[in-house]
C-alpha cells in the first residue's frame, strides 16, 4: 500500500529527476515564464558559456514590469534603462527562439495573467518565473514558485532546478462568504493570521467549501498573495471549474489529448488520509472586507476597525516596526480606517487585474463618479482582459466615472514604470505589496479588493463597500 | 567558469564587520542588463566621493590593492539583500577569494555560483592575515584550493575548511549548471518516459 500523499507530494514526486537522500533533488520544470527585469543576466550567462535554452518550447517571455500603460507605448518608451531592458528581452527571446508575447501581440499582459489565459498553466505542472508572484498559477493545482536570476539561467539551460522539498500546510476555509467579501479579503485575513513569515518553508494547500466556491480568478488572487505569507507556493486542487476554464484555450490539450489529460488531472487531489505539517482553519462567515494600514501585508484590519493601538503588540521589535510604519503612513494609533481620505486608486496587477476584478469594481462604479480630486487608474492585467472588458462596456463605466482606462502591464504595482505615487500620496490599491516606496517614493499604499477600491474611488476615502448599493442601470 | 586551483595576488584588508550587499553594490546599479562590467561600481560609496573622485584612503584605490585578488574582511560579510549583483561586481573587479570570520548564507551561496571562494577562519587568524596584507611588501597571498591552504608572504601556511560540494564546484570550474548538465542523460530519460506516459504534455505541436 502506498502511503497517503498531499497534492504537493504528488506533483513533487512526479517531477523528481533524481532525488539525493537528504540533499537537494533535481526537479523537472514544465513551464518557465520569463520577464525583462530578472532575465537579462541569465541569457547573457548562456551566451558567455555558449549554452542553449534546453527547451525553448517550454519557455515563454513577456515584458510587463517596465512597460508604460499609455497609448502609443509600442513606438517609444521614454526611460532609457527601461527601454534597454525591453530591447534585451526582445533580442533574447528571438535569439534563443523561446515563446514570446511582444508588446504588439494581442496576447500581451502581465506574465501571471497570460499564463492561465493562454492555457499554458495547467494542473500538475511545475511552473517557475523570476518573480515571486509566480505562486498565482497554483490556483490550477500547479506547483508554481519564484526563483532568482542564477536559477533562471539554470532552468533555461537544464529545464531543472536543484532544490529541497518544502513542508505541507493546509488552510481550510469552511462555510460561505458574506456579501461584499472577496478572495482578496480572505488572502489578507490569512496573512494577518499567520504573519508574513508564517508560511516560510511551506507549500500551502487551500481547501474547504469556501475555496471550492471561489472562481478561478478568485483562486488566483488567493494563491498570488500566498507568497506574502512567506510560503514557497499556494495550491488549490483542480476541479470542474478549473477544467472548464482551461478547455479550448490555445495551449490546453485538444481532442483526445484533452481526455487523457483530464483523467490524469482528476487524480491531483490530496488523499483524504494525507498528513499536513501545519493546519489552519478559517470560518468564511467571519471574513469581512479588509484593508492594510501599515507597510507589511500582515498589517491588516477589517474596514470596520481602526489602526491598532501600540500596546496590542507584545513583541518590542514589532512595536518599533509598527511605530515606523504609522509614521510613514501618516496614521495615528486608534484612528478609524473608514473615512481615511485617499488621493489615488489603482485597480490592476497580477493580484486583481482579471476580468472578474474589473466587473466587481464596475458594478460599484456604475452610475457614480470619482470623488473630487481622486485619480484612478484602471489597468487590465492583459490585452485579452482589456478586450473582454470593452466588449462588456466596462471601460465606459470607468471612463464615465472619470477613471483612466489603460493598457496592460504591472503599472502602479511597483515603481518601475511611469505609473507611480507621489510623495505622501495615499492610494487604495488592489496590488499585493504595501512596502515603503513600493508604489513610489514615500507613497502610502492600502491594499484592498477591487470592490473596496471602487468604493474608495467614488467616496474619496476608505470605506466599507457593503454600504454602497449598486446604482444605475443594472443590465 | 575558470576552475579555481591556486590563486596568487595581493590581498586587500577591509577590517569592517557587517559589510552588506548594498555597500558592495548600491541599488542604482541594479537596472543594468549585464552582470559583467559591475566591477567599476563595487563598494561605490566607499570608493568614490560624491562628485565621483576616488577616495585615496580606500584600500582598493591604492597600490598594490588595485589588482587585489583576495579580500580580507570582518564578520558577517555580505549580509542584507540577496542581490547577485554583489558577487558579480567582486568577480568583475578581480576578487576571487574573500576571507572573513563569517559570511551571510545567501551571499556565500551566490559566490560559489560565480567562482568566488569564501573562506571562514577564526577571528584571530583573519586578523593575523589582515596585518600581513596591510603591508604592501607582504600583501601577496597564495590560496591553494586543492590543499585547502592559504600561504602568506612570510611562508606561513594556514589551513581552511570547505564543504566538499562547494570545493568540487569551484575546483572543476563548474557552476551548478555545469554540474546539472552532467546529468543530461537522466534529464533526457525523464523527459522521454514522461512523454510516453503523459503524451498530452508534449507541447511541440501546439506552438504558435
Ligand atoms: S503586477 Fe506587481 S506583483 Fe505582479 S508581476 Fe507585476 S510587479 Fe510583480
Amino acid at each position: 500500500m502506498t502511503h497517503a500523499r498531499t497534492l504537493y507530494d504528488k506533483v513533487w514526486d512526479s517531477h523528481t529527476v533524481t532525488a539525493d537522500d537528504g540533499g537537494p533533488a533535481l526537479v523537472y520544470i514544465d513551464l518557465h515564464l520569463v520577464h525583462e527585469v530578472t532575465s537579462p543576466q541569465a541569457f547573457e550567462g548562456l551566451r558567455t558559456a555558449k549554452r542553449k535554452v534546453r527547451r525553448p518550447d517550454l519557455t515563454w517571455a513577456v515584458a510587463d514590469h517596465n512597460v508604460p500603460t499609455t497609448d502609443g507605448r509600442e513606438g517609444h518608451v521614454a526611460d532609457p534603462e527601461s527601454r534597454a531592458q525591453l530591447a534585451a528581452l526582445d533580442e533574447n527571446a528571438r535569439g534563443f527562439g523561446v515563446g514570446y508575447f511582444p508588446l504588439t501581440d494581442e496576447r500581451h499582459g502581465i506574465v501571471h495573467v497570460i499564463g492561465p489565459e493562454q492555457g499554458l498553466t495547467q494542473p500538475g505542472k511545475t511552473i517557475v518565473c523570476g518573480d515571486s508572484h509566480t505562486s498565482t498559477h497554483g490556483a490550477f493545482g500547479a506547483l508554481a514558485f519564484g526563483i532568482g536570476t542564477s536559477d533562471v539561467e539554470h532552468v533555461l539551460a537544464t529545464q531543472t532546478l536543484r532544490m529541497k522539498k518544502s513542508r505541507n500546510m493546509r488552510v481550510t476555509v469552511e462555510g460561505k462568504f458574506g456579501p461584499g467579501v472577496t478572495a482578496k479579503d480572505l488572502a489578507l485575513v490569512v496573512i494577518g493570521r499567520i504573519g508574513t513569515a508564517g508560511g516560510t518553508g511551506y507549500v500551502v494547500e487551500y481547501q474547504g467549501e469556501a475555496v471550492r466556491a471561489l472562481s478561478m480568478e478568485g483562486r488566483m488572487t488567493l494563491c498570488n498573495m500566498t507568497i506574502e505569507a512567506g510560503a514557497r507556493a499556494g495550491l488549490v486542487a483542480p476541479d470542474d471549474k478549473t477544467f472548464a476554464y482551461l478547455q479550448g484555450r490555445p495551449h490546453a490539450p485538444q481532442g483526445g489529448r484533452w481526455t487523457e489529460a483530464l483523467a490524469y488531472w482528476r487524480g491531483l487531489v490530496s488523499d483524504p488520509a494525507a498528513q499536513f505539517d501545519r493546519e489552519v482553519v478559517i470560518d468564511a462567515a467571519s471574513v469581512v472586507p479588509h484593508v492594510t494600514w501599515g507597510t507589511s501585508p500582515e498589517d491588516v484590519a477589517p474596514i470596520t476597525a481602526h489602526v491598532p493601538m501600540l500596546d496590542k503588540f507584545a513583541d518590542a521589535g514589532k512595536r518599533t516596526q509598527v511605530e515606523r510604519a504609522l509614521a510613514y503612513m501618516g496614521l495615528g494609533a486608534g484612528q478609524d480606517l473608514d473615512g481615511l481620505r485617499i488621493d489615488k486608486v489603482f485597480l490592476g496587477s497580477c493580484t486583481n487585474g482579471r476580468i472578474e476584478d474589473l466587473r466587481a469594481a464596475a458594478e460599484i462604479m456604475r452610475g457614480r463618479t470619482l470623488a473630487q480630486g481622486v485619480v484612478m487608474l484602471v489597468v487590465p492585467g492583459s490585452d485579452a482582459v482589456r478586450r473582454q472588458a470593452e466588449s462588456e462596456g466596462l471601460h465606459d463605466i470607468f471612463r464615465a466615472a472619470g477613471a483612466e482606462w489603460r493598457k496592460s502591464g504591472c503599472s502602479m504595482c511597483l515603481a518601475m514604470n511611469p505609473d507611480v505615487l507621489g510623495p505622501g500620496e495615499r492610494c487604495a490599491s488592489t496590488s499585493n505589496r504595501n512596502f515603503e516606496g513600493r508604489q513610489g517614493r514615500d507613497g502610502r499604499t492600502h491594499l484592498v479588493s477591487p470592490a473596496m477600491a471602487a468604493a474608495a474611488a467614488v467616496t474619496g476615502h476608505l470605506t466599507d463597500v457593503r454600504r454602497l448599493a449598486p446604482q444605475g442601470d443594472a443590465r | 567558469m575558470t576552475p579555481f586551483n591556486t590563486l596568487t595576488g595581493p590581498a586587500a584588508p577591509l577590517p569592517l564587520a557587517n559589510v552588506d550587499t548594498d555597500a558592495i553594490m548600491p541599488k542604482q546599479f541594479l537596472k543594468t542588463i549585464k552582470r559583467s562590467g559591475l566591477g567599476k561600481f563595487v563598494f561605490y560609496d566607499m570608493r568614490f566621493q560624491a562628485g565621483g573622485g576616488e577616495r585615496t584612503d580606500f584600500v582598493l584605490n591604492r597600490k598594490p590593492y588595485r589588482r587585489a585578488t583576495t579580500l580580507i574582511a570582518g564578520a558577517n560579510f555580505g549580509c542584507g539583500s540577496s542581490r547577485e549583483h554583489a558577487p558579480w561586481g567582486l568577480a568583475d573587479f578581480g576578487i576571487r577569494c574573500v576571507i572573513a570570520p563569517s559570511f551571510a548564507d545567501i551571499f556565500a551561496a551566490n559566490c560559489v555560483k560565480n567562482g568566488i571562494l569564501c573562506i571562514a577562519l577564526p577571528a584571530n587568524e583573519v586578523e593575523a592575515l589582515a596585518a600581513l596584507a596591510a603591508n604592501p611588501a607582504t600583501s601577496e597571498m597564495t590560496i591553494d584550493l586543492p590543499l585547502q591552504l592559504i600561504i602568506a608572504a612570510d611562508g606561513h601556511g594556514c589551513r581552511f575548511e570547505i564543504e566538499p560540494e562547494r570545493k568540487n564546484l569551484l575546483a572543476a570550474g563548474l557552476d551548478e549548471i555545469g554540474v546539472t548538465l552532467q546529468q543530461e542523460s537522466d534529464i533526457a530519460r525523464f523527459e522521454l518516459a514522461r512523454v510516453r506516459r503523459e503524451p498530452w504534455r508534449n507541447t511541440e505541436d501546439s506552438r504558435p
